[in-house]
């Protein structure tokens, strides 16, 4: 049986969603000329400033285009579901917000897209364009602790994003926007729960199997299975669950600052993420640790999968002023 | 009989119909350990490789086809598959620059650089439960076939085996490549994806050109 969407096309999906997404935000992007894939900010790029190039498949919206804008990311190559860009879309994307300063590229640590983006910055180098490329690895379930190279990049891409345009619109130098972005995935840690399925526009069927009663931990952004199956519990449990996992390797110390975003992996509505906020404030409050801000809501959605992420991002006074420098992207806005 | 560039035209056409037939398979195997879109991705790449290569005027050489193609499988899908087979082809086009058509030991030649293409752009080694597991074995049956003095179609026919075997073995490796790396031990036990769908795409080639 095939699940129910609101589509005309699965073929045409992410064009029909990019031609809407335009249609919403004409004040803060647009797509290159002869370039479709490519979304760029009206505003953001400037002579002598870093470009921002963020990207990878769709399905994750607002991650990655709604986070373009002023003071965030500068442009977004657009793939197709859950599929990194290709190279094209990605060297446009640059070139259009290029603005002599060097370009940094910033997505999340999956095979696919480090290819595309490498060959991407392959052939920016032969036009005497700078690139410097961070992969976000916040995804704590998806590798052990000695191997964070290897760790996917999920919600907290939220925060390394958000460090990285900020440097950027600060008129920070390559270097500078390189480090502050490195440190930033570095103070990010992402646990994620699911519960049911996501289906591609293009399949229509759920893209895993799990019983009515059960819960996967560390469940992909790609409906990916995650690392460990168990029975559904309660929202306490759950996210004392994933705290354990963040704090045993986080290990913050008492007045420790964090930034917190409680992120919907889909069709997990506001009030369950509220609920799961209560015990993520009483367990920081816990352990001493200061919540500089919260963020609740979709921000890094695997289609409508069933679940729920929580991110903590620890803020020393640097990463506190770009998180605090203000933006303004089309589905977006701080400071 | 020599390879013309018609004839690769309707090799890559081969090879988008056989993936298009094996398209909702490919996805359940990619459900059970991945993102359940292989079979998607490769569709789509191979019926733009098909498209892109019939739209070739008759001055087209052999390298001229398999550029095409890399170049429209690239950019019609990104993800993964797209790097890996538009270097493959792009390699394919290397090894037999210049050429106006294919003997039998160029077409083999061609069909080692695919390996080694998609082995140098993934960086993955036999054993990681990848598509490599089966191109490298079916390159290496096709080679030594030659070698021993088969017919191409007999060589071809040797690499599809070879890469069959190669992908039903990837049952037995935990994976640490790819998406699916992160499962670890849960991998066990299924088809890598690519390595299937590699066995599709060598199978249709070799029958392909198995009257070449």
């Amino acid at each position: 049986m095939q699940t129910k969407k609101i589509i005309n096309d699965g073929a045409k999906a992410v064009e029909e969603m990019l031609q809407g997404v335009l249609a919403a935000h004409p004040r803060h992007i647009r797509a290159v000329e002869g370039s479709p894939r490519s979304i760029v900010s009206l505003n953001g790029p400037r002579p002598g400033k870093v470009g921002v190039v963020i990207g990878g498949g769709s399905g994750h919206e607002p991650t990655f285009l709604g986070f373009v804008g002023k003071g965030l990311a500068d442009a977004c190559a657009v793939g197709n579901v859950f599929a990194s860009p290709p190279p094209d879309p990605i060297v446009e994307c640059a070139k259009a917000v290029d603005g002599g300063a060097g370009i940094l590229f910033a997505y999340g640590n999956y095979a696919g897209d480090v290819m595309n983006f490498d060959m991407a910055a392959e052939m920016l180098a032969m036009e005497d364009i700078e690139v410097r490329t961070v992969l976000s690895t916040d995804d704590v379930a998806s590798a052990p602790p000695g191997e964070r190279e290897k760790r996917r990049g999920v919600a907290g891409n939220f925060f390394v994003f958000k460090a990285g345009g900020a440097a950027a619109d600060r008129m920070l130098p390559l270097d500078e926007c390189e480090r502050i972005l490195r440190k930033a995935n570095d103070q990010t840690y992402t646990v994620g729960v699911a519960l049911a399925p996501c289906s591609l526009p293009q399949t229509r069927r759920p893209n895993f199997e799990i019983g009515p009663d059960e819960m996967e931990i560390g469940m992909g952004i790609h409906g990916e299975p995650g690392v460990e199956r168990g029975p559904l519990r309660t929202a306490d449990e759950i996210v004392d669950d994933i705290i354990d996992k963040i704090f045993a390797e986080m290990a913050p110390s008492r007045g420790d600052r964090v930034a917190v975003l409680v992120n919907s992996l889909g069709s997990t509505p506001l009030m369950e993420l509220y609920i799961m906020n209560r015990r993520v404030a009483a367990r920081l409050a816990d352990r001493g640790v200061d919540t500089h801000a919260t963020w609740v809501g979709n921000y890094c959605t695997s289609l409508e999968m069933a679940g729920a992420s929580i991110t903590l991002h620890r803020l020393d006074g640097e990463l506190q002023t770009m998180l605090d420098h203000p933006c303004d992207c089309a589905m977006f806005r701080a400071g | 009989m020599t390879i013309s560039t018609d004839r690769l035209k309707t090799m890559f056409a081969a090879i988008a119909a056989a993936i298009e037939a094996d398209k909702d398979r490919l996805c359940a195997l990619d459900g059970v350990i991945g993102d359940a879109d292989h079979g998607i991705a490769m569709d789509l790449g191979f019926a733009a490789a098909r498209d892109a290569t019939a739209a070739l005027g008759n001055d087209a050489d052999p390298t001229a086809v398999f550029n095409a193609a890399a170049k429209a499988f690239l950019n019609a899908v990104g993800a993964s598959c797209g790097p890996l087979y538009a270097t493959a082809f792009m390699r394919a086009g290397a090894a037999v620059k210049g050429k106006a058509a294919l003997t039998a030991d160029d077409m083999v030649d061609a069909f080692a650089a695919m390996a080694k293409g998609i082995q140098d752009r993934g960086k993955a080694e036999p054993g990681e439960k990848t598509m490599i597991d089966a191109w490298l074995p079916a390159a290496e049956a096709a080679r030594q076939a030659r070698a021993a003095g088969a017919s191409l179609p007999a060589a071809l026919a040797a690499a599809a085996d070879a890469a069959e075997q190669g992908a039903e073995a990837t049952r037995n490796f935990a994976a640490t490549k790819g998406r699916a790396a992160r499962l670890g031990d849960r991998s066990l036990g299924h088809v890598d994806p690519g390595a299937a769908s590699a066995v599709t795409v060598i199978r249709a080639m070799a029958d392909s050109l198995a009257d070449a």
